[in-house]
């Protein structure tokens, strides 16, 4: 993963581009980015970059996390999520990253963590399809079989069934970036993001490949 | 809505837009590309909706041509609209007028608002 921000999805609307077409964007706001901890080869066994984001009060921090911003005079930050990096001498704890990495860059990956729907049955999380709703039938929105009986005398393993369906990490690749406004620190990507209002995101640019 | 988009959508609206309601008969100012050509066309019609705010505000005009309904939805705050002129004002009392469709002739017409001061 090269190095993109996290920001916070604000919510959708609609811009106009120059031939005056409405484009749906998703609005992100990219707070203070800082560089907590360089990592590399030789002291880590990987190139990585610890960046720290949105300031956090001591309350709501661990012994263990106040320790590690105070050993670096660094603020207290909430989140913290490293990025893979090619060339961690470029970077200093204490940096701020700016929202100049995603300058020049046409297409983003976003990642988040999709909208929590719950216990759910096998018509919305797996797209069953349900039985008659009538004519005598009972069979509305059952599961249907789940194997043979008693040979394998057991289900196999990875059976879709009901359960907790959506909170999970959720990637979707080739967004296009619209626009990244530096003043007001925000960044626009055309189309939907996973997740609700106010969760977080992270954005980088995008690794497939495209034509 | 975030008050942070509300800021950006404002960036988007149009300072002059009409004061268009449904029922008003209106004349609609499209720009049209086409290659690197750009002409204005116009519709006029009646207004039988609105919907939505800030950026997202659409009105459907619907006029009838050649004995054949035609409903057409502008996005009134686009850049493809050159502008609108509001011919008549309407006085109506719903506030999507959807019964014009299943009617035609003269009873598609509707009453003239009189402003009082």
């Amino acid at each position: 993963m090269t190095l993109g921000v996290i920001g916070k999805k604000l919510g959708m609307t609609q811009i106009f581009d120059e031939q005056g077409l409405a484009i749906p964007v998703t609005v992100v706001k990219v707070d203070k980015m800082v560089v907590t901890q360089v990592k590399t080869v030789a002291k880590d066994g990987y190139n990585a970059i610890q960046v720290g984001t949105i300031a956090a009060k001591e309350k709501h921090l661990t012994k263990a996390e106040i320790g590690h911003f105070k050993k670096n005079n660094l603020e207290n930050y909430r989140h913290l999520q490293e990025f893979r990096v090619e060339n961690p001498e470029n970077y200093k704890v204490g940096d701020e990253v700016a929202l100049s990495v995603l300058d020049s860059v046409e297409k983003v990956d976003v990642t988040g963590t999709s909208i929590g729907k719950g216990f759910q049955g096998t018509v919305k999380r797996h797209n069953f399809s349900r039985g008659p709703m009538g004519h005598g039938s009972k069979n509305h929105r059952e599961p249907g079989s789940i194997g043979a009986g008693t040979t394998p005398s057991r289900v196999i393993k990875g059976k879709r069934m009901a359960g907790n369906m959506g909170n999970e990490r959720v990637t979707i690749t080739k967004l296009k970036l619209v626009k990244v406004d530096a003043d007001n620190r925000l960044v626009l990507i055309k189309g939907s993001v996973p997740g609700s209002d106010g969760r977080l995101v992270t954005i980088v640019p995008t690794r497939t490949k495209w034509n | 809505m975030n008050p942070t988009i509300d800021e950006l959508e404002k960036t988007y609206l149009k300072s002059e837009i009409p004061a268009v309601n449904t029922g008003d008969t209106v004349k609609v100012f499209v720009k049209i590309i086409e290659g690197n050509k750009e002409r204005i066309q116009a519709f006029e019609g009646t207004v039988i909706k609105k919907h939505g705010a800030g950026v997202n505000k659409t009105i459907t005009v619907r006029k009838v041509f050649q004995g054949v309904g035609v409903e057409r939805v502008f996005l009134i705050n686009s850049p493809r609209i050159d502008k609108i002129n509001v011919l008549r004002r309407g006085d109506v009392k719903r506030s999507k007028l959807y019964y014009l469709r299943e009617r035609s002739g003269k009873a598609t017409r509707i009453r003239e608002k009189i402003e009082t001061k």
